[in-house]
């Protein structure tokens, strides 16, 4: 059997717990160093399919303040499709009023997941 | 003269959450005064995830956090000027500010808040040789022009310092397609959270050089390489260990200076360690009725923090404004408030907040916030009161770049008060 101690630092929250995630012949068989729930759940997935919340920023027309809106993948999605999601943002424009929350791009790159706004313009 | 109870002097998110704490403990007439166009500080460039984790058990980006503060003050009744600059405090408690409809006016506070926050090193402090040419900026300046105006600084990146801003750069960047080649610490350890040297560098294969600066920029118009040499132990350059990077921006994130024209000139008296006002159990600077919190009093790397620390300065301030706190413990002050507990940074730590404790004036429990001097690893924190020891826990890890706290209580200072002084230390066992 192929045991296996991978360490990680949790990225979950600002603490970075540092984990140690002991796997047999690819199966996670305990995550340790974890000071909460999401550590572990976060160890699991991360050595499995690790994933990102990816952020950024569009231009917005019609906005006496702004020139861009800040947006994010409403969850985490596969860390290999982040450059497909700034790909799917690139030439979109959003148009005044925005509020948080709005959906701008519906399951960008073929994640399920929606790029929604996070500031109102 | 306009007249406020507690008046608070910047809309970032220490002035935001102060407001709303003052307002929910009783002043009917807070204002807060911000030179931008809009509340929220640094936040609103602040486009990435991870705050609110501990306020709000939820991970969100800066403007969303923000806007729950600002939209939290809108519905309180807390009042705001945008736009305004404020250019003087004076010691009894009057500020002066300048805007382009008003002019310059005067507002006298029952308690002022300070909450300017902290801005960026600049090149000019580092003295590295060289021209001045175009392609220099700070990390929040550019992250300023990505996030909010849209413009790209550069193409080929080089990043000195590891602050968190220049390592949350450093993927903002990879992720508008530019390269970064490599970012470069002089220290020998990083200078920002761990979580940002993953998620930021190690995520997109950007390499960190630990012990490394830059000795060299050229270029005369626009920056067309910068040198990184090795350093030594006492961080000077080793001949010979240059390398020269073809770049067109280098970016600096190395470190925040706390923002304190305004403190000094009210005569508050200021840390050199933290360059914030030294400050007592309630936050209250040297001079009576004058409050610190945020980046201004010391430099914090999560917001979640300085909105605790906001909260506790904006409901010290609301107490002293309304004369509560006089009221409440009048008894115990008279014959306590002059009774003290110094609170001093002992082995390993490099400074606390505050500085001086007066037990019968705190809450039940107050949390001590500090910053440790190097990276440590298995040591104890030690809380020691005079000779005796009353906290001693083990931490698996400490580093300069994570704020740590040790939370105090009441009960254990109040029976050891005339001991004089308290000191957070660590200790191998």
């Amino acid at each position: 059997m192929a045991r296996e101690e991978r360490e990680l630092i949790c990225i979950n929250c600002p603490l970075g717990c540092p984990l140690v995630v002991t796997l047999e012949d690819g199966v996670v068989q305990s995550v340790t160093g974890n000071t909460c729930k999401r550590g572990d759940a976060y160890g699991r997935k991360e050595v499995t399919s690790p994933t990102r919340i990816v952020t950024s920023s569009v231009p917005v027309d019609g906005s006496a303040r702004d020139r861009m809106v800040s947006v994010k993948t409403a969850t985490d999605i596969p860390k290999d499709k982040i450059f497909d999601v700034m790909s799917a943002l690139e030439g979109v424009r959003l148009s005044a009023p925005v509020a948080i929350g709005d959906v701008v791009v519906a399951n960008v790159a073929g994640t399920g997941v929606d790029v929604v706004a996070t500031r109102r313009a | 003269m306009l007249s406020y109870e507690v008046v608070i002097i910047g809309g970032g998110p220490a002035g935001l959450a102060a407001a709303i704490a003052a307002r929910e403990s009783g002043c009917e007439r807070v204002l807060v005064i911000e030179r931008d166009d809009r509340l929220g500080g640094i936040l609103n460039q602040c486009i990435h995830n991870g705050f609110g984790l501990h306020t709000f058990k939820e991970e969100l980006t800066g403007p969303e956090y923000a806007a729950r503060y600002e939209d939290r003050a809108q519905e309180l009744g807390v009042e705001f000027c945008l736009g305004s600059m404020v250019i003087d405090v004076s010691s009894d408690l009057v500020v002066h500010a300048v805007s382009p409809e008003r002019g310059v006016y005067g507002v006298q506070a029952g308690a002022v808040v300070l909450a300017m926050g902290c801005r960026e090193r600049p090149r000019g402090a580092l003295g590295i040789p060289g021209y001045r040419p175009a392609g220099i900026y700070t990390a929040g300046t550019a992250q300023r022009l990505v996030n909010m105006e849209g413009q790209m600084p550069g193409r080929e990146v080089v990043i000195l310092g590891s602050g968190d801003i220049g390592l949350i750069m450093a993927r903002r960047m990879t992720l508008e397609g530019a390269h970064v080649a490599c970012v470069a610490e002089l220290m020998p350890y990083s200078g920002g959270l761990k979580r940002n040297i993953v998620q930021c560098l190690d995520d997109y294969g950007i390499p960190l050089l630990l012990s490394h600066t830059v000795t060299r920029i050229e270029g005369r118009k626009r920056v067309e390489a910068v040198w990184i040499a090795k350093v030594d132990e006492q961080r000077r350059p080793i001949p010979g260990t240059e390398v020269r990077y073809a770049c067109d921006t280098l970016m600096l994130s190395v470190g925040l200076l706390p923002e304190n024209e305004l403190s000094r000139e009210a005569g508050v008296e200021l840390s050199p360690v933290t360059r914030g006002p030294v400050v007592d159990e309630s936050l209250q600077t040297s001079v009576p009725g004058i409050f610190a919190c945020g980046n201004v009093l010391h430099v914090h790397d999560l917001v979640d923090y300085v909105s605790q620390e906001a909260d506790a300065a904006g409901r010290c301030a609301a107490h002293y404004a309304l004369g509560q706190r006089s009221a409440d413990v009048q008894a115990d002050e008279a014959a306590e408030a002059q009774r003290a507990l110094c609170l001093e940074a002992g082995n390993g730590v490099r400074y606390t907040v505050p500085s001086t404790i007066a037990p019968a004036r705190m809450d039940e429990r107050l949390t001590v916030r500090f910053r440790v001097d190097n990276v440590y690893r298995d040591r104890f924190v030690s809380v020691f009161v005079g000779d005796e020891r009353i906290m001693h826990r083990k931490k698996r890890v400490l580093a300069p770049g994570e704020m740590e706290e040790v939370v105090l209580r009441r009960a254990d200072l109040l029976e050891r008060v005339d001991a004089g002084h308290i000191v957070i230390r660590l200790e191998e066992e």
